[in-house]
């Protein structure tokens, strides 16, 4: 298992060092630099600037300078944020983000897989339609039209809960970002477990258990949940990497410090350093979790390990 | 037969799954509550979060704002827009205009109990200047004797001519005389920098905890992407005037999540009002909605270094009489925007703006000269001109340029492509000045003076976009420079703005407005043109 694991996180490095590589060219190649503006800066003021950033050496010396960087743990200061590094902007959004997103996918588990197995084990009921019709509208209607609309319903109108991050400091400012992250994951989630607990629940196995005068309850409990929520595995190993990394609306809407507002920041701002950053970030929460997920289904299906 | 164990042998119990919603629930209405209305606490917002604190690494207005509350220069602006001193209380200018002196007040602390000396000012200018620091702002003082050769790197920064000649006294030798040169000195990129900041390791001095600042409040934390707070600076020289013990500048980067957390109460004034709310704001907070004149305009530059716009005055011409700017400021913006009809915007001190000649004409006039022009200038029917418009995305500056598209077409019979880009995108197509052919741009002013916006179109102004270059224009913008007497260069800059007009090398639109929500708890609010707004000049009214 550990050689299993070692083996694939060398594998991962060419992986990362080639993602680097690809996004510092990729980012500078996008027409504008980070230090444009309207008001444009005399010759001799932006000589000094590109030279204070080593903007003016050759792209492969850069490059080259970032790696070494790299291997240091510099991931370099931030083009915008002067007084800032980007291990600093980085490192005070990435607790946060992933704290929202822990506790959203854990809500959108809890709740995903509960409403899943209900419509699964009451299929083609009204129950079920409702359920799953409430699971549609939560995958298509855009997190950009429900967040706006709690934020006015539970805010503006009702004053339960504050509008924006900064205005409390309580466990009050938690509870509608992480409802409007966790909608379309429930979504997700309670349509896969439905189809898997339905294929399941017509197995044989399953057959065999009701023959033996098992009731629904603990067959679903002892031995068709494990097997339905396996396949859920696949899709949690790259959710999760997006439900940590922040969505930039949700953090918009509510003013939340997070990595997504912080990563299209700094790619609009042409944040170089912050931008690969967030890169390296990605790809390496990408890596480990796929290396998690697979390592998880060889644990938790005896039918892989015996292979 | 085999047993086959069915269920697990173990039969916990666990706690039932209604008491421990019923526990969420009690939990989470503990925590609710809506905001509490504390009067030593301002909540203000900012669009945009400072790129720094250090005045010499920043340059949005946004930087400023929260500069300017933190520090102090040698003069200031009074909440309604005067311009007032300081950090210095007097000052004397040499006949020449060349020599300033100035009597720096003798109360005025820093942050930490320091006293606020001459020597501060001295290091803060030449750190701006030093081309080691790369300031944005560094052109603030170019006037300063030796400060362009300093920022090109041929002077060393003691040989700036800022000199301390007294603990208390500062002398400034200018270059050539600079009629705005006070105004100037209220701009952030000018307020002194703590000498803490040569020792500090790194870009590390304008942190929280670190920074030592000498205006009416200091750093106290800064939440990276969320909040910035700010203290009272008891030592401060006019400390008993600040009416509000903290404030919080919130960094909000949504205009309508903005005007949410305005209308649930946890903010008590905005940074702007989002266009489509605005008529909803007006009928529902009318004493709350401020908006007011602001330097800036909205326009549309032409690419001058190719056809058909480079040589062709009566196409240019042509193009901006068949807009009407009343409708799109009515219509369109509706905010109570200026159509304009010349360069520099109303409001500007001693300066009465020229404007174009078809300013006072009817509209059927103003259409029937322009489809003349465009006759003249080659165009029509069976030659219509194509033209594309470029602008960066945003659902206001489409709806203004379908709008004008559609002004063209109709008066003119232009066919007008419409290309929007990301802004840093259009802005490297501007400067490249390869295929841009008409291009949304603006200008704010950085002080209050004409010179602000006129220097934009004078040859060697490195903003100047357009490839305009008229050697009268300029000429006269350096005669303007070389008067000491405020009406000869009122009169040279007037002049200068007419040349201009008459050469139409930019479609200006509308000038702009600012526009805050402001609490009706707020009191020592005031318009200004500057869109200035210092925390310390507001206070909180009493409770009915």
């Amino acid at each position: 298992m550990l050689r299993y694991a070692s083996m694939r996180v060398l594998g991962a490095i060419p992986t990362l060092l080639l993602v680097i590589v690809i996004a510092f060219i990729m980012v500078r190649a996008a027409p504008g630099g980070p230090f444009d503006a309207e008001r444009v800066l005399p010759p001799e003021i932006e000589r000094n600037i590109a030279h204070a950033y080593h903007l003016d050496e050759p792209l492969p010396r850069q490059l080259l300078r970032y790696i070494s960087g790299l291997l240091d743990g510099d991931l370099g200061p931030s083009y915008r944020y002067r007084d800032y590094t980007v291990s600093e902007l980085i490192g005070s959004a990435l607790p946060l983000s992933f704290r929202l997103g822990l506790i959203a996918m854990s809500l959108a588990l809890v709740l995903g897989v509960g409403t899943g197995l209900v419509a699964a084990l009451r299929k083609n009921t009204v129950l079920d339609r409702l359920l799953t019709g409430i699971a549609m509208l939560g995958i298509s209607v855009p997190i950009f039209v429900i967040a706006p609309l709690l934020v006015l319903g539970f805010a503006v109108y009702l004053n339960w809960l504050p509008a924006g991050w900064s205005s409390s400091s309580g466990i009050s400012r938690y509870l509608l970002p992480v409802f409007a992250l966790a909608l379309p994951q429930i979504a997700f989630i309670a349509r896969i477990t439905r189809g898997e607990m339905i294929g399941v629940m017509a197995s044989d196995f399953v057959r065999t258990g009701r023959a033996q005068g098992l009731g629904t309850w603990s067959i679903v409990r002892y031995h068709a949940l494990k097997p339905a929520l396996l396949p859920l595995l696949s899709y949690m190993g790259p959710a999760m990497v997006g439900i940590l990394t922040g969505s930039v609306v949700v953090e918009q809407i509510f003013g939340i410090p997070g990595l997504g507002q912080l990563f299209v920041r700094a790619a609009l701002n042409r944040d170089y350093t912050v931008v690969l950053g967030s890169v390296i970030l990605y790809a390496v929460l990408i890596i480990l979790f796929n290396l998690l997920v697979d390592i998880l289904y060889g644990l938790l299906d005896p039918r892989i390990r015996r292979r | 037969m085999r047993t086959i164990r069915l269920l697990p042998a173990s039969n916990k119990t666990r706690p039932g799954w209604q008491q421990s919603l019923l526990l969420c629930a009690l939990l989470a209405l503990a925590a609710c509550s809506g905001p509490v209305q504390d009067r030593t606490v301002l909540n203000r917002t900012l669009g945009v979060e400072p790129e720094s604190l250090d005045y010499h690494k920043a340059r949005t207005k946004q930087a400023g704002d929260v500069q300017r509350d933190i520090g102090e220069g040698l003069t200031g602006y009074s909440a309604t827009g005067e311009l007032l001193a300081a950090a210095a209380e007097s000052w004397q200018l040499s006949d020449d205009g060349l020599r300033y002196t100035f009597n720096l007040r003798k109360d005025a602390r820093w942050s930490n109990g320091d006293v606020v000396t001459a020597e501060h000012f001295v290091y803060s200018f030449r750190r701006l200047v030093d081309p080691r620091t790369a300031a944005f702002y560094a052109q603030t003082i170019i006037d300063i004797e030796n400060a362009s050769e300093i920022i090109a790197g041929d002077l060393p920064p003691e040989e700036l001519a800022v000199t301390a000649s007294g603990e208390f006294e500062l002398t400034v030798r200018l270059r050539q005389p600079v009629p705005y040169f006070l105004a100037l000195l209220s701009h952030p990129s000018t307020f002194p920098v703590h000498p803490s900041a040569a020792e500090a390791p790194g870009d590390d001095y304008a942190r929280p905890g670190r920074l030592i600042s000498n205006g009416a409040y200091q750093l106290d934390a800064w939440q990276l992407g969320s909040v910035i707070e700010l203290r009272r600076n008891e030592f401060y020289h006019a400390n008993d005037d600040t009416g509000i013990d903290r404030v919080r500048h919130h960094i909000t980067t949504e205009a309508h999540a903005e005007l949410n957390r305005y209308r649930a109460g946890e903010v008590d004034l905005t940074s702007g009002i989002p266009q489509d709310a605005l008529l909803q704001m007006r009928a529902e907070r009318p004493d709350e909605v401020h908006v007011a004149p602001y330097l800036g305009v909205y326009f549309y530059g032409f690419n001058l270094k190719r056809e058909p716009f480079k040589s062709n005055l009566k196409l240019r011409q042509a193009l901006s009489m068949a807009i009407d700017r009343e409708d799109i400021t009515e219509k369109v913006t509706g905010r109570g925007e200026t159509p304009a009809y010349s360069w520099v915007p109303p409001g500007v001190d001693r300066y009465e703006p020229r404007l174009f000649p078809y300013a006072a004409m009817s509209r059927e006039e103003r259409h029937a000269a322009a489809r003349q022009l465009y006759r003249e200038a080659g165009f029509g029917e069976d030659n219509p001109l194509q033209l594309e418009l470029r602008y960066n995305t945003s659902q206001s500056h489409s709806r203004v340029a379908v709008a004008i598209e559609d002004m063209w077409r109709e008066v003119l019979g232009v066919e007008t492509s419409l290309i929007n880009e990301e802004f840093r995108v259009l802005l490297a197509n501007i400067k490249a000045q390869e295929i841009t052919q008409v291009f949304l741009s603006s200008w704010l002013g950085d002080y209050n003076d004409a010179h602000t916006f006129l220097h934009l179109l004078q040859t060697d102004s490195p903003s100047n976009l357009f490839g305009y270059s008229n050697d009268d224009f300029d000429s006269l913008m350096l005669r303007s420079a070389a008067q000491t007497d405020p009406q000869r260069r009122q009169l040279y800059l007037e002049e200068a703005e007419r040349v201009l007009l008459d050469d139409h090398p930019v479609l200006p639109i509308y000038f702009r407005v600012s526009k805050h929500l402001v609490s009706p708890r707020i009191e020592g609010w005031g318009d200004n043109v500057l869109d200035y707004h210092y925390s310390q000049h507001l206070s909180f009214s009493e409770p009915d």
